[in-house]
């Protein structure tokens, strides 16, 4: 008896949701050719609900369309975080950057943006000795500033290169993206963006939308719905450093 | 006679703290409540929202300095964390060091951002 009217209030929710869905679905078949949906419908979690492992957040990057002088994700990011250039790029907190790989034989080149690949089995989780590194139920890896002691041990660990050390005092940061001397910081994937639900997709991607390359799509790998597991189901792309078998949620394509 | 000097050699000695009244009526918890306990509140969803992304905005950081945050003359947001402020007299005078806005934001965000900030339910 007790349990019905948590059974028409689930009921409810989970009408709204399909509806909010539909809703969503339309907006974005009327706003793009038919097949191009850029967005992946986001199922909206509210605020009170953890994030769950039915999700798993990824990006999906085509070099193919990443022009080598193109910056915009690298300065979408910078704003959106208040990482501010300082005294040079040996110790500038750098979340995401611009990286030429060149191939030795042919000589052809390739410019591919690189940031935290948001490993399912993450080096820096492993070596973290207060656990402040960690995995996120959705796949997303972060650093958690309260717990972090500023050892640097994550920055060896990481394969990629992937995170940065905050060397002095920081003043002006962002409400939503707290930052401060003494510990280490990295790509979040937009992870504030992600916690609103309303399908808004990191900061990077939406610069490189807003230049008109759409080289890089963010989406759930975990919904077989959702764009990126489409367009990975029909190419998977590459992981870099597939050898070490982190099973990465950064995928990329035209570098194999 | 001798009261009323005590009273005032106390205050001349230690200043209390201006508490600066913040944003609406009532906060998110009963004053006495937020007094002893805002600590615990903010340990609580500090976990709560890094770990497992729950942005419920009650007992949120960014909640205490919108609504305590005070202006200048010129309509700029002082930050809570400086002399007299909100946070830092009431620290000052217990002698708790403030160690939040080391890396938290201790102004509102710009009207921008703050919009897509309190979009969130």
């Amino acid at each position: 008896m007790s349990d019905e009217p948590r059974a028409s209030e689930q009921k409810g929710r989970q009408a709204r949701r399909q509806f909010l869905g539909r809703v969503g679905a339309a907006a974005a078949a009327l706003a793009l050719a038919p097949g191009v949906r850029l967005i992946d419908l986001a199922i909206a979690r509210p605020a009170n609900e953890p994030a769950s492992s039915a999700q798993r957040w990824g990006m999906l990057i085509d070099t193919g369309k990443c022009a080598s002088g193109c910056d915009a994700c690298v300065r979408a990011c910078n704003d959106e975080h208040g990482l501010e250039a300082r005294h040079g790029p040996a110790t500038d907190a750098q979340w995401i950057r611009k990286v030429t790989v060149r191939d030795r034989q042919s000589g052809a080149s390739t410019s591919l943006p690189l940031m935290c690949q948001h490993c399912k089995h993450p080096p820096c989780v492993d070596v973290c000795p207060t656990g402040a590194s960690f995995r996120r139920a959705d796949g997303v890896v972060l650093v958690d500033k309260h717990t972090c002691i500023g050892c640097r041990y994550c920055m060896m660990a990481c394969p990629y290169k992937a995170r940065s050390f905050i060397h002095e005092q920081l003043d002006n940061q962002k409400s939503y993206a707290p930052r401060g001397k003494g510990t280490v910081e990295s790509c979040t994937l937009c992870v504030h963006r992600i916690d609103e639900g309303r399908g808004r997709i990191p900061a990077c991607a939406e610069a490189c939308n807003g230049e008109g390359r759409r080289a890089m799509l963010f989406g759930d790998m975990s919904d077989p719905q959702s764009d990126i597991s489409k367009e990975l189901a029909r190419n998977s792309g590459v992981q870099l450093r597939a050898d070490l078998k982190l099973d990465l949620g950064i995928r990329y394509r035209g570098i194999d | 006679m001798l009261f009323t000097t005590l009273v005032v050699a106390d205050e001349t000695r230690i200043p209390t703290p201006s508490i600066s009244k913040g944003e609406g009526e009532q906060c998110v918890e009963p004053t006495d409540v937020m007094r002893r306990d805002h600590m615990n509140f903010l340990m609580h969803q500090r976990d709560a929202t890094v770990h497992q992304g729950v942005r419920t905005t009650k007992h949120s950081l960014t909640g205490c300095v919108d609504c305590h945050v005070q202006q200048d003359a010129e309509g700029k947001a002082i930050p809570v964390n400086a002399p007299g402020q909100f946070c830092e007299s009431c620290h000052q005078y217990a002698a708790v060091s403030l160690d939040c806005f080391e890396c938290h934001a201790t102004t509102p965000d710009s009207a921008s951002a703050a919009v897509s900030a309190s979009a969130i339910p």
